[in-house]
Protein backbone atom coordinates (compact mmCIF):
# COMPACT_ATOMS: atom_id res chain seq x y z
CA UNK A 1 0.00 0.00 0.00
CA UNK A 2 2.92 2.20 0.94
CA UNK A 3 4.06 2.48 -3.00
CA UNK A 4 0.47 3.41 -3.82
CA UNK A 5 0.83 5.64 -1.37
CA UNK A 6 4.12 7.00 -2.82
CA UNK A 7 3.00 7.41 -6.38
CA UNK A 8 0.03 9.11 -5.66
CA UNK A 9 1.67 11.68 -4.11
CA UNK A 10 4.27 11.37 -6.36
CA UNK A 11 2.30 12.11 -8.93
CA UNK A 12 0.76 15.14 -7.44
CA UNK A 13 3.46 16.92 -6.96
CA UNK A 14 4.88 15.96 -10.28
CA UNK A 15 1.79 17.58 -11.60
CA UNK A 16 2.30 20.52 -9.90
CA UNK A 17 6.19 21.11 -11.35
CA UNK A 18 4.67 20.15 -14.55
CA UNK A 19 2.78 22.47 -15.11
CA UNK A 20 4.96 24.99 -14.15
CA UNK A 21 7.19 23.68 -16.45
CA UNK A 22 5.46 24.12 -19.24
CA UNK A 23 4.75 27.30 -18.45
CA UNK A 24 8.20 28.41 -18.74
CA UNK A 25 8.66 25.69 -21.31
CA UNK A 26 5.94 27.75 -23.62
CA UNK A 27 7.72 31.11 -23.51
CA UNK A 28 11.36 29.59 -23.95
CA UNK A 29 10.09 28.11 -26.85
CA UNK A 30 8.22 30.56 -28.38
CA UNK A 31 10.58 33.72 -28.19
CA UNK A 32 13.62 32.03 -26.67
CA UNK A 33 13.20 33.78 -23.52
CA UNK A 34 13.84 32.04 -20.04
CA UNK A 35 11.23 34.14 -17.66
CA UNK A 36 12.13 34.14 -13.81
CA UNK A 37 9.45 36.42 -13.03
CA UNK A 38 7.30 33.29 -14.27
CA UNK A 39 7.22 32.61 -10.54
CA UNK A 40 5.87 36.04 -9.50
CA UNK A 41 2.75 35.42 -12.13
CA UNK A 42 1.73 32.13 -9.21
CA UNK A 43 2.93 34.20 -6.49
CA UNK A 44 0.64 37.01 -7.91
CA UNK A 45 -2.43 34.61 -8.50
CA UNK A 46 -2.12 34.09 -4.70
CA UNK A 47 -2.46 37.03 -3.50
CA UNK A 48 -5.52 37.57 -5.62
CA UNK A 49 -6.70 34.68 -3.69
CA UNK A 50 -6.23 36.00 -0.53
CA UNK A 51 -8.07 39.79 -1.20
CA UNK A 52 -10.56 37.76 -2.48
CA UNK A 53 -11.69 35.71 0.69
CA UNK A 54 -15.28 35.72 0.88
CA UNK A 55 -16.29 35.25 -3.00
CA UNK A 56 -17.33 31.80 -4.39
CA UNK A 57 -14.64 29.58 -6.27
CA UNK A 58 -15.46 30.64 -9.60
CA UNK A 59 -15.37 34.06 -9.44
CA UNK A 60 -11.74 34.00 -7.43
CA UNK A 61 -10.44 31.72 -10.41
CA UNK A 62 -12.01 34.20 -12.61
CA UNK A 63 -10.52 37.31 -10.87
CA UNK A 64 -7.38 35.22 -10.57
CA UNK A 65 -7.40 34.84 -14.54
CA UNK A 66 -8.02 38.65 -15.31
CA UNK A 67 -5.42 39.82 -13.01
CA UNK A 68 -2.71 37.36 -13.84
CA UNK A 69 -3.22 37.37 -17.56
CA UNK A 70 -3.06 41.16 -17.48
CA UNK A 71 0.30 41.35 -15.45
CA UNK A 72 1.91 38.17 -17.70
CA UNK A 73 0.57 40.61 -20.70
CA UNK A 74 1.90 44.20 -19.35
CA UNK A 75 5.51 42.41 -18.57
CA UNK A 76 5.28 41.42 -22.31
CA UNK A 77 4.38 44.90 -23.39
CA UNK A 78 6.12 47.08 -21.39
CA UNK A 79 9.55 44.79 -19.93
CA UNK A 80 10.19 41.83 -22.75
CA UNK A 81 9.22 43.55 -26.34
CA UNK A 82 11.55 46.24 -25.64
CA UNK A 83 14.44 44.21 -25.73
CA UNK A 84 12.92 41.25 -27.93
CA UNK A 85 15.83 41.32 -30.38
CA UNK A 86 18.26 41.34 -27.79
CA UNK A 87 20.09 38.37 -26.98
CA UNK A 88 18.98 35.45 -24.19
CA UNK A 89 21.43 36.48 -21.90
CA UNK A 90 19.94 39.77 -21.72
CA UNK A 91 16.59 38.61 -21.87
CA UNK A 92 16.90 36.54 -18.79
CA UNK A 93 18.25 39.05 -16.63
CA UNK A 94 16.01 41.46 -17.44
CA UNK A 95 13.33 38.67 -16.13
CA UNK A 96 15.42 38.56 -12.95
CA UNK A 97 14.80 42.09 -12.73
CA UNK A 98 11.62 42.04 -13.03
CA UNK A 99 11.52 39.05 -11.37
CA UNK A 100 12.48 41.46 -7.92
CA UNK A 101 10.76 43.87 -8.58
CA UNK A 102 7.37 42.30 -8.34
CA UNK A 103 8.54 40.26 -5.22
CA UNK A 104 9.52 43.78 -3.58
CA UNK A 105 6.27 45.58 -5.09
CA UNK A 106 4.44 42.79 -3.19
CA UNK A 107 6.65 42.98 -0.04
CA UNK A 108 5.84 46.70 0.30
CA UNK A 109 1.95 45.65 -0.43
CA UNK A 110 1.83 42.90 2.16
CA UNK A 111 4.73 42.42 4.04
CA UNK A 112 7.11 39.51 4.20
CA UNK A 113 5.66 37.39 6.65
CA UNK A 114 3.63 34.12 5.94
CA UNK A 115 0.16 35.25 5.08
CA UNK A 116 -2.78 31.98 5.29
CA UNK A 117 -6.27 31.20 3.85
CA UNK A 118 -8.01 28.32 3.30
CA UNK A 119 -9.06 27.95 -0.22
CA UNK A 120 -10.86 25.37 -1.19
CA UNK A 121 -11.26 23.50 2.11
CA UNK A 122 -13.74 20.81 1.02
CA UNK A 123 -11.07 19.58 -2.14
CA UNK A 124 -8.25 19.47 0.73
CA UNK A 125 -9.80 16.70 2.84
CA UNK A 126 -8.26 13.15 2.58
CA UNK A 127 -10.34 10.40 2.05
CA UNK A 128 -8.93 6.96 3.42
CA UNK A 129 -9.26 4.03 0.83
CA UNK A 130 -8.03 0.64 1.87
CA UNK A 131 -4.91 2.49 3.82
CA UNK A 132 -4.72 5.36 0.91
CA UNK A 133 -5.18 8.62 1.95
CA UNK A 134 -6.12 10.35 -1.12
CA UNK A 135 -6.90 14.17 -1.06
CA UNK A 136 -9.41 15.49 -3.82
CA UNK A 137 -6.28 18.24 -4.29
CA UNK A 138 -4.10 15.27 -5.59
CA UNK A 139 -6.46 14.16 -8.08
CA UNK A 140 -7.01 17.97 -9.13
CA UNK A 141 -3.49 18.08 -9.72
CA UNK A 142 -2.90 14.95 -11.35
CA UNK A 143 -6.16 15.50 -13.79
CA UNK A 144 -5.59 18.92 -14.40
CA UNK A 145 -1.84 18.10 -15.58
CA UNK A 146 -3.23 15.66 -17.97
CA UNK A 147 -5.74 17.47 -19.19
CA UNK A 148 -3.78 20.62 -19.91
CA UNK A 149 -0.85 19.21 -21.04
CA UNK A 150 -3.11 17.10 -23.66
CA UNK A 151 -4.74 20.28 -24.73
CA UNK A 152 -1.73 22.68 -25.04
CA UNK A 153 0.05 19.81 -27.43
CA UNK A 154 -2.96 19.63 -29.39
CA UNK A 155 -3.74 23.22 -29.33
CA UNK A 156 0.08 23.92 -30.44
CA UNK A 157 -0.14 21.25 -32.65
CA UNK A 158 -3.62 21.75 -35.35
CA UNK A 159 -4.95 25.31 -34.41
CA UNK A 160 -3.96 28.70 -36.86
CA UNK A 161 -2.15 30.10 -33.71
CA UNK A 162 -0.43 26.99 -32.58
CA UNK A 163 1.48 26.60 -36.07
CA UNK A 164 2.04 30.31 -36.00
CA UNK A 165 4.30 29.73 -32.83
CA UNK A 166 6.15 26.76 -34.34
CA UNK A 167 6.81 29.03 -37.13
CA UNK A 168 7.46 32.30 -34.81
CA UNK A 169 9.99 29.78 -32.72
CA UNK A 170 11.89 28.46 -35.67
CA UNK A 171 12.19 31.79 -37.44
CA UNK A 172 10.63 35.07 -36.53
CA UNK A 173 11.51 37.54 -39.64
CA UNK A 174 10.27 34.98 -42.47
CA UNK A 175 7.28 35.20 -39.88
CA UNK A 176 6.47 38.32 -40.12
CA UNK A 177 7.30 38.31 -44.03
CA UNK A 178 4.65 35.83 -44.49
CA UNK A 179 2.47 38.32 -42.35
CA UNK A 180 2.48 36.86 -39.36
CA UNK A 181 1.59 39.32 -36.41
CA UNK A 182 4.56 38.33 -34.08
CA UNK A 183 3.15 40.43 -31.11
CA UNK A 184 -0.51 38.38 -31.16
CA UNK A 185 1.17 35.43 -31.50
CA UNK A 186 3.81 35.94 -28.47
CA UNK A 187 0.82 37.75 -26.55
CA UNK A 188 -0.87 34.56 -26.95
CA UNK A 189 1.86 32.42 -25.80
CA UNK A 190 1.76 34.43 -22.48
CA UNK A 191 -1.57 34.50 -22.15
CA UNK A 192 -1.67 30.67 -22.25
CA UNK A 193 1.08 30.87 -19.51
CA UNK A 194 -0.79 33.16 -17.30
CA UNK A 195 -3.43 30.27 -17.51
CA UNK A 196 -0.73 27.55 -16.53
CA UNK A 197 0.22 30.28 -13.48
CA UNK A 198 -3.55 30.36 -12.41
CA UNK A 199 -3.45 26.85 -12.12
CA UNK A 200 -0.75 26.10 -10.32
CA UNK A 201 -1.05 28.76 -7.57
CA UNK A 202 -4.77 27.53 -7.46
CA UNK A 203 -3.87 24.23 -6.86
CA UNK A 204 -0.80 25.18 -4.68
CA UNK A 205 -2.69 27.37 -2.67
CA UNK A 206 -5.60 24.91 -2.03
CA UNK A 207 -2.93 22.50 -0.83
CA UNK A 208 -0.39 24.46 1.45
CA UNK A 209 -2.63 27.46 2.23
CA UNK A 210 0.23 29.86 3.05
CA UNK A 211 1.83 32.62 0.77
CA UNK A 212 5.07 34.87 1.23
CA UNK A 213 6.02 37.67 -2.05
CA UNK A 214 8.69 34.78 -2.22
CA UNK A 215 6.84 31.79 -2.92
CA UNK A 216 7.27 31.73 -6.51
CA UNK A 217 10.85 31.81 -6.66
CA UNK A 218 11.50 27.95 -5.55
CA UNK A 219 8.74 26.98 -7.52
CA UNK A 220 10.04 28.71 -10.86
CA UNK A 221 13.67 26.91 -10.10
CA UNK A 222 11.61 23.44 -9.82
CA UNK A 223 10.44 24.74 -13.46
CA UNK A 224 13.13 25.57 -14.96
CA UNK A 225 15.27 22.13 -13.49
CA UNK A 226 12.24 19.84 -14.97
CA UNK A 227 12.44 21.90 -17.99
CA UNK A 228 16.13 21.23 -18.47
CA UNK A 229 15.97 17.65 -17.47
CA UNK A 230 13.46 17.47 -19.86
CA UNK A 231 15.69 18.55 -22.73
CA UNK A 232 14.72 22.64 -23.26
CA UNK A 233 12.21 23.23 -25.62
CA UNK A 234 10.03 20.56 -26.13
CA UNK A 235 6.28 20.77 -23.98
CA UNK A 236 6.25 16.92 -23.52
CA UNK A 237 9.76 17.15 -22.54
CA UNK A 238 8.73 19.62 -19.65
CA UNK A 239 5.76 17.92 -18.70
CA UNK A 240 7.58 14.63 -18.19
CA UNK A 241 10.58 16.48 -16.58
CA UNK A 242 8.30 17.76 -14.38
CA UNK A 243 6.84 14.78 -13.24
CA UNK A 244 10.49 13.08 -12.65
CA UNK A 245 11.15 15.80 -10.48
CA UNK A 246 7.91 15.18 -8.49
CA UNK A 247 8.80 11.89 -8.52
CA UNK A 248 12.66 12.43 -7.07
CA UNK A 249 11.27 14.65 -4.68
CA UNK A 250 8.83 12.19 -2.71
CA UNK A 251 10.99 9.16 -3.14
CA UNK A 252 14.06 11.45 -1.25
CA UNK A 253 11.41 12.68 1.28
CA UNK A 254 10.67 8.42 1.94
CA UNK A 255 13.82 7.53 2.15
CA UNK A 256 16.45 9.99 3.52
CA UNK A 257 17.11 9.57 7.27
CA UNK A 258 14.39 12.35 9.04
CA UNK A 259 17.94 14.39 10.27
CA UNK A 260 18.67 14.30 6.31
CA UNK A 261 15.25 15.45 5.33
CA UNK A 262 15.57 18.90 5.34
CA UNK A 263 18.14 19.11 2.87
CA UNK A 264 16.04 16.92 0.84
CA UNK A 265 16.44 19.75 -2.03
CA UNK A 266 20.43 19.71 -1.47
CA UNK A 267 19.93 16.27 -2.99
CA UNK A 268 17.40 17.06 -5.20
CA UNK A 269 20.08 19.32 -7.15
CA UNK A 270 22.97 17.07 -6.58
CA UNK A 271 21.09 14.53 -8.94
CA UNK A 272 19.89 17.24 -11.17
CA UNK A 273 23.66 18.06 -11.64
CA UNK A 274 24.49 14.70 -11.66
CA UNK A 275 21.86 14.35 -14.94
CA UNK A 276 23.45 17.61 -16.72
CA UNK A 277 26.90 16.08 -16.73
CA UNK A 278 25.90 12.38 -18.02
CA UNK A 279 23.06 13.40 -20.38
CA UNK A 280 24.00 17.66 -21.23
CA UNK A 281 21.05 17.39 -23.84
CA UNK A 282 17.91 16.48 -21.26
CA UNK A 283 17.44 13.30 -19.83
CA UNK A 284 14.53 12.65 -22.01
CA UNK A 285 15.47 12.89 -25.43
CA UNK A 286 12.21 12.51 -27.70
CA UNK A 287 12.06 13.13 -31.50
CA UNK A 288 9.70 16.31 -30.41
CA UNK A 289 12.92 17.50 -28.37
CA UNK A 290 13.71 18.34 -32.08
CA UNK A 291 10.86 21.05 -32.31
CA UNK A 292 11.39 24.09 -29.62
CA UNK A 293 7.88 23.80 -29.03
CA UNK B 1 1.83 52.19 -64.83
CA UNK B 2 4.39 52.12 -62.32
CA UNK B 3 3.58 49.38 -59.28
CA UNK B 4 7.02 49.73 -57.68
CA UNK B 5 9.07 52.59 -57.67
CA UNK B 6 12.20 53.12 -55.16
CA UNK B 7 14.27 56.21 -55.41
CA UNK B 8 17.37 57.50 -53.71
CA UNK B 9 17.44 54.18 -52.08
CA UNK B 10 20.05 54.39 -49.53
CA UNK B 11 20.40 50.57 -46.63
CA UNK B 12 23.84 50.86 -44.47
CA UNK B 13 24.47 47.93 -42.03
CA UNK B 14 26.20 50.08 -39.24
CA UNK B 15 28.83 52.15 -40.71
CA UNK B 16 28.76 50.32 -44.11
CA UNK B 17 27.22 51.08 -47.00
CA UNK B 18 25.19 48.41 -48.85
CA UNK B 19 23.21 50.14 -51.17
CA UNK B 20 23.87 54.15 -52.42
CA UNK B 21 21.15 56.20 -54.26
CA UNK B 22 19.22 53.69 -56.21
CA UNK B 23 16.52 54.17 -58.42
CA UNK B 24 14.13 51.61 -60.18
CA UNK B 25 10.98 50.91 -60.81
CA UNK B 26 8.52 48.09 -61.43
CA UNK B 27 5.65 48.17 -63.62
CA UNK B 28 2.12 46.42 -63.65
CA UNK B 29 2.67 42.76 -64.87
CA UNK B 30 6.27 43.04 -65.76
CA UNK B 31 9.12 41.00 -65.04
CA UNK B 32 12.00 42.89 -63.87
CA UNK B 33 15.54 41.18 -63.22
CA UNK B 34 17.69 42.49 -60.68
CA UNK B 35 21.25 41.24 -61.65
CA UNK B 36 24.61 41.21 -60.21
CA UNK B 37 27.48 39.85 -58.12
CA UNK B 38 27.62 38.62 -55.08
CA UNK B 39 26.97 41.08 -52.53
CA UNK B 40 26.27 43.64 -54.93
CA UNK B 41 23.05 44.68 -52.33
CA UNK B 42 20.26 43.37 -54.46
CA UNK B 43 19.14 41.35 -51.40
CA UNK B 44 19.52 44.26 -49.25
CA UNK B 45 17.09 45.96 -51.71
CA UNK B 46 14.78 42.93 -51.22
CA UNK B 47 14.78 43.62 -47.48
CA UNK B 48 14.02 47.32 -47.40
CA UNK B 49 11.11 46.59 -49.54
CA UNK B 50 10.55 43.89 -47.33
CA UNK B 51 10.60 46.12 -44.34
CA UNK B 52 13.12 44.20 -42.67
CA UNK B 53 15.83 46.53 -42.93
CA UNK B 54 15.08 50.13 -42.73
CA UNK B 55 16.49 52.36 -45.69
CA UNK B 56 18.65 55.79 -44.15
CA UNK B 57 17.50 57.20 -46.98
CA UNK B 58 14.99 57.25 -50.18
CA UNK B 59 11.67 56.41 -50.72
CA UNK B 60 9.58 53.34 -51.58
CA UNK B 61 6.56 53.53 -53.36
CA UNK B 62 3.61 50.53 -54.23
CA UNK B 63 0.87 51.18 -55.82
CA UNK B 64 1.16 54.76 -54.80
CA UNK B 65 1.05 54.68 -51.35
CA UNK B 66 4.51 54.73 -49.32
CA UNK B 67 6.17 51.84 -47.80
CA UNK B 68 9.30 52.83 -45.85
CA UNK B 69 7.93 53.28 -42.24
CA UNK B 70 5.71 49.90 -42.65
CA UNK B 71 6.17 47.03 -40.69
CA UNK B 72 6.79 43.56 -42.12
CA UNK B 73 3.20 42.33 -41.92
CA UNK B 74 1.47 45.52 -43.61
CA UNK B 75 3.93 45.51 -46.48
CA UNK B 76 2.33 41.74 -47.04
CA UNK B 77 -0.99 43.34 -46.84
CA UNK B 78 -0.31 45.62 -49.33
CA UNK B 79 0.08 42.86 -51.45
CA UNK B 80 4.34 42.24 -51.80
CA UNK B 81 5.50 38.85 -51.16
CA UNK B 82 8.85 37.54 -51.17
CA UNK B 83 10.95 34.10 -51.73
CA UNK B 84 13.62 34.89 -49.62
CA UNK B 85 17.27 33.57 -50.65
CA UNK B 86 18.02 30.71 -48.27
CA UNK B 87 13.75 30.00 -48.75
CA UNK B 88 13.11 29.66 -45.13
CA UNK B 89 10.41 27.16 -45.22
CA UNK B 90 9.67 26.59 -41.99
CA UNK B 91 10.97 22.97 -41.76
CA UNK B 92 9.42 21.57 -38.40
CA UNK B 93 5.64 22.99 -40.33
CA UNK B 94 4.28 20.61 -42.73
CA UNK B 95 4.16 21.15 -46.04
CA UNK B 96 0.12 21.89 -46.05
CA UNK B 97 0.70 24.49 -42.83
CA UNK B 98 3.54 26.46 -44.73
CA UNK B 99 0.99 26.98 -47.31
CA UNK B 100 -1.82 27.60 -44.77
CA UNK B 101 0.51 30.32 -42.77
CA UNK B 102 1.35 31.82 -46.31
CA UNK B 103 -1.97 32.95 -45.88
CA UNK B 104 -2.01 34.57 -42.12
CA UNK B 105 -3.53 37.73 -43.20
CA UNK B 106 -6.30 36.26 -45.21
CA UNK B 107 -9.72 34.87 -43.31
CA UNK B 108 -11.84 33.10 -46.50
CA UNK B 109 -11.43 29.70 -45.96
CA UNK B 110 -12.96 28.45 -48.99
CA UNK B 111 -10.80 30.54 -50.98
CA UNK B 112 -7.72 29.55 -48.93
CA UNK B 113 -8.41 26.32 -49.60
CA UNK B 114 -8.84 26.49 -53.54
CA UNK B 115 -5.74 28.40 -53.57
CA UNK B 116 -3.96 25.39 -51.79
CA UNK B 117 -5.39 23.06 -54.46
CA UNK B 118 -4.34 25.20 -57.57
CA UNK B 119 -0.63 25.44 -55.86
CA UNK B 120 -0.92 21.70 -55.24
CA UNK B 121 -2.20 21.47 -58.82
CA UNK B 122 1.21 23.28 -60.20
CA UNK B 123 3.49 21.60 -57.71
CA UNK B 124 2.18 18.04 -57.43
CA UNK B 125 5.03 17.10 -55.53
CA UNK B 126 3.56 19.23 -52.43
CA UNK B 127 0.56 17.44 -52.70
CA UNK B 128 2.41 13.95 -52.36
CA UNK B 129 4.12 15.46 -49.40
CA UNK B 130 1.21 17.47 -47.67
CA UNK B 131 1.55 15.77 -43.98
CA UNK B 132 5.19 16.03 -44.01
CA UNK B 133 7.94 18.25 -42.08
CA UNK B 134 9.07 20.63 -45.04
CA UNK B 135 12.22 20.33 -43.49
CA UNK B 136 12.56 16.88 -45.41
CA UNK B 137 12.07 18.00 -48.39
CA UNK B 138 14.59 18.46 -51.64
CA UNK B 139 15.77 21.66 -52.68
CA UNK B 140 13.77 22.13 -55.23
CA UNK B 141 10.46 20.84 -53.12
CA UNK B 142 11.51 23.77 -50.90
CA UNK B 143 11.91 26.41 -53.69
CA UNK B 144 8.54 25.13 -54.58
CA UNK B 145 7.24 25.51 -51.37
CA UNK B 146 8.43 28.80 -50.79
CA UNK B 147 7.08 30.17 -53.90
CA UNK B 148 3.79 28.11 -53.27
CA UNK B 149 3.75 30.03 -49.48
CA UNK B 150 4.46 33.52 -51.00
CA UNK B 151 1.55 32.76 -54.13
CA UNK B 152 -1.18 32.22 -50.73
CA UNK B 153 -1.02 36.07 -49.32
CA UNK B 154 -2.44 36.40 -53.52
CA UNK B 155 0.51 39.09 -53.90
CA UNK B 156 0.24 41.83 -56.39
CA UNK B 157 4.09 41.80 -56.64
CA UNK B 158 6.26 38.63 -55.77
CA UNK B 159 10.38 39.34 -55.29
CA UNK B 160 12.23 35.96 -55.78
CA UNK B 161 15.84 36.07 -54.46
CA UNK B 162 18.02 33.86 -56.01
CA UNK B 163 15.60 31.15 -57.14
CA UNK B 164 18.10 29.10 -59.12
CA UNK B 165 20.65 28.75 -55.93
CA UNK B 166 21.97 25.09 -55.35
CA UNK B 167 19.07 23.82 -57.61
CA UNK B 168 20.13 21.18 -60.57
CA UNK B 169 19.74 22.76 -63.61
CA UNK B 170 16.21 20.89 -64.72
CA UNK B 171 14.69 22.19 -61.32
CA UNK B 172 15.87 25.60 -62.43
CA UNK B 173 13.92 25.42 -65.58
CA UNK B 174 11.14 23.91 -63.96
CA UNK B 175 11.01 27.32 -61.04
CA UNK B 176 12.04 29.60 -64.61
CA UNK B 177 8.67 27.79 -66.13
CA UNK B 178 7.00 28.47 -62.95
CA UNK B 179 7.74 32.03 -62.46
CA UNK B 180 6.75 32.74 -66.39
CA UNK B 181 3.84 31.28 -65.51
CA UNK B 182 2.74 33.42 -62.56
CA UNK B 183 3.42 36.77 -64.86
CA UNK B 184 0.87 35.26 -67.34
CA UNK B 185 -1.94 34.99 -64.55
CA UNK B 186 -0.85 38.74 -63.62
CA UNK B 187 1.55 38.96 -61.11
CA UNK B 188 3.80 41.25 -61.41
CA UNK B 189 7.67 39.68 -60.37
CA UNK B 190 10.84 41.70 -59.53
CA UNK B 191 13.65 38.53 -60.00
CA UNK B 192 17.05 39.00 -58.29
CA UNK B 193 19.68 36.73 -59.91
CA UNK B 194 23.22 35.91 -60.02
CA UNK B 195 22.57 33.97 -63.04
CA UNK B 196 22.70 36.57 -65.12
CA UNK B 197 22.17 34.78 -68.51
CA UNK B 198 19.00 33.26 -67.17
CA UNK B 199 17.58 35.75 -65.80
CA UNK B 200 18.06 38.20 -68.70
CA UNK B 201 16.51 35.64 -70.86
CA UNK B 202 13.31 35.72 -69.15
CA UNK B 203 12.51 39.41 -67.77
CA UNK B 204 11.22 42.36 -69.97
CA UNK B 205 13.41 44.88 -68.44
CA UNK B 206 16.58 44.39 -65.86
CA UNK B 207 18.80 46.35 -64.04
CA UNK B 208 22.35 45.84 -62.83
CA UNK B 209 23.68 46.69 -59.57
CA UNK B 210 26.82 46.27 -58.42
CA UNK B 211 28.95 47.11 -55.10
CA UNK B 212 25.76 49.20 -53.83
CA UNK B 213 25.37 51.03 -56.87
CA UNK B 214 23.16 50.99 -60.18
CA UNK B 215 25.17 50.41 -63.14
CA UNK B 216 22.64 50.17 -65.88
CA UNK B 217 19.17 49.59 -66.50
CA UNK B 218 17.11 48.56 -69.46
CA UNK B 219 16.07 45.70 -71.74
CA UNK B 220 18.43 42.51 -71.61
CA UNK B 221 19.04 43.96 -75.23
CA UNK B 222 20.36 47.33 -74.30
CA UNK B 223 22.27 45.52 -70.81
CA UNK B 224 23.85 43.09 -73.31
CA UNK B 225 24.85 46.18 -75.77
CA UNK B 226 26.09 47.78 -73.04
CA UNK B 227 28.43 45.62 -72.19
CA UNK B 228 28.62 46.15 -68.64
CA UNK B 229 27.85 42.90 -67.34
CA UNK B 230 30.70 41.00 -67.47
CA UNK B 231 32.47 44.16 -66.49
CA UNK B 232 30.24 44.41 -63.46
CA UNK B 233 30.85 40.85 -63.23
CA UNK B 234 34.37 41.03 -63.41
CA UNK B 235 35.35 43.75 -61.42
CA UNK B 236 36.63 46.09 -64.62
CA UNK B 237 34.13 48.50 -63.55
CA UNK B 238 36.32 51.54 -63.99
CA UNK B 239 36.32 51.14 -67.52
CA UNK B 240 32.75 50.32 -67.79
CA UNK B 241 30.40 53.71 -67.97
CA UNK B 242 26.89 53.61 -66.26
CA UNK B 243 23.70 54.20 -68.22
CA UNK B 244 21.07 55.15 -65.79
CA UNK B 245 17.47 54.26 -66.93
Amino acid sequence: MIIVQYLIDAASVGGLYALTALGIGLIFGVIGLVNFAYGEYIMMGAYVILLSVGFDWPVVILFMLVYVTAMALLSELLVFRPVRNADPSTLMIVSFGLSYMIQYIYVMLFGSLTRTVNFLPLVNQAIEVGGVRIAGVNLLQISATLILTVALASFIKFTKLGYQMRAVSENPRMARMVGVNIHRVVAAAFVTSAVLAVTVSALFITQTGSMTPFFGTSLTLIGFVATVIGGLGSLVGCALGGFLVGFATTLLQLMLPPDLQPFRDAFVFAAVILVLLLRPGGLIVLSSNQERV
Amino acid sequence: MTLLGISGLEVFYGAVCALRDVTLSVGQGEIVALIGPNGAGKTSLLMAVAGIVKPRAGRIDFDGAELRDKQPEAIVAAGIAQVPESRDVFTKLTVHENLLIGASLRSDRAAIQADIERIEALFPRLAERRKQPAGLLSGGEQQMLAIGRAMMSRPRLLMLDEPSLGLAPVVTDAVFETIAGLQASGTTILLVEQNSERALSICHRAYLISAGAMVAGGTPDEIHAAGTVDAAYFGLMSNATGTQP
